[in-house]
């Protein structure tokens, strides 16, 4: 494939995910961090988000089988990490689904809890299986594609 | 341009993703980084050391030696076990370590959080996901306190174990035991 040809495609395959309300500003200033001597933070960094993340999930729903009653305390406390990594790689909507997830807590619904992390996990697949994508590309179309600026 | 050495900062965040963030933007604008996981180990680092054998009810920081030079502390607010807001505290009452700037970083936007950081002494107070912006508003805290540093220094040699003692009847951090970062 012709490398301008692959290049427009990184581009326009990120500003889908700009549009679909997947990503947000924080992204952008992620790959302004990336330069020729740290040309993969972007992607490093996206792969501590997932292990975090499925760290995360699991003990999430460890506690959300420990029931009678759920203790909103300890998933509030896990959620707070789950948004906070979401937010340092702009995961935008997944974070407002954190957000949400927190809402539940603090209103003691365990319903809501329930609900609320299954749309997580689905929006954070979603996300993740775009992400991998979108770096596959990345990597195949050359290395000054992710960065927005060299310095 | 000036032959400064660099500015050293340590960094405490028990997240392993934004210590990676925030240790690239502070790289990014030359500083030197240190990035630890808590604020105990933080102490440590600079040198202070929990002892609790000072009285039962309040634990007092005892100054061992200190050779390391740290010019700015950036911390995370909530961490498990000492929060940020502690370890600003700790460091404010330290003789050795209270003209370090420190600032606090969170996730959450409490406005009560934010101004008992500040009353604390913190200079600033980032909102995380913590961005290039933010970190181009430390310099002038570190040209500052570079500045200070050498006038000090000599009036607090001689003040010293005058004031020790004075210090440590001053101290007293009422009980608080956190289950989790509430403001």
């Amino acid at each position: 494939m012709d490398r301008n040809q692959s290049r427009r495609q990184v581009a326009a395959m990120k500003q889908s995910l700009f549009d679909q309300g997947l990503l947000d500003e924080q992204f952008i200033q992620l790959e302004e961090l990336q330069d020729d001597a740290n040309p993969n933070f972007v992607e490093e960094i996206v792969t501590l988000h997932y292990r975090d993340s499925s760290r995360l999930i699991t003990s999430i729903e460890q506690a959300l089988k420990e029931r009678n009653p759920l203790d909103f305390n300890k998933l509030d406390t896990l959620m707070h990490q789950f948004k906070g990594s979401s937010s340092s790689i702009g995961a935008k909507k997944v974070k407002a689904e954190c957000n949400l997830f927190r809402e539940y807590c603090r209103a003691g619904s365990a319903e809501g809890c329930m609900r609320s992390f299954q749309q997580l996990k689905r929006e954070y697949a979603a996300l993740r299986k775009k992400l991998e994508a979108y770096f596959q590309l990345a990597r195949q179309a050359g290395p000054q594609e992710t960065a927005c600026r060299s310095k | 341009m000036a032959l400064e050495t660099r500015f050293h900062v340590l960094a405490v965040d028990d997240s392993l993703i934004d210590r990676m963030l925030i240790e690239r933007l502070l790289k990014t604008s030359s500083f030197n980084v240190t990035t630890v996981d808590s604020a105990t180990k933080a102490l440590k680092f600079l040198g202070l050391v929990e002892d609790e054998l000072r009285t039962f009810e309040t634990s007092v920081a005892s100054e061992i030696h200190q050779d390391v030079d740290v010019n700015l502390i950036i911390t995370d607010y909530c961490m498990p076990g000492m929060t940020g807001y502690d370890l600003l505290r700790k460091i404010k009452e330290s003789k050795s370590l209270k003209n370090i700037p420190v600032v606090i970083m969170s996730s959450e936007n409490v406005p009560s959080r934010i101004n008992r950081c500040l009353e604390e002494g913190a200079e600033e107070f980032f909102l995380k996901p913590v961005q290039q912006a933010d970190v181009n508003k430390l310099k002038p805290h570190l040209m500052k306190s570079r500045n200070k540093g050498d006038q000090d220094q000599e009036q607090e040699q001689d003040q010293h174990f005058h004031n020790k003692r004075k210090d440590m009847e001053a101290i007293s951090s009422p009980n608080k035991t956190r289950l989790k970062c509430s403001s």
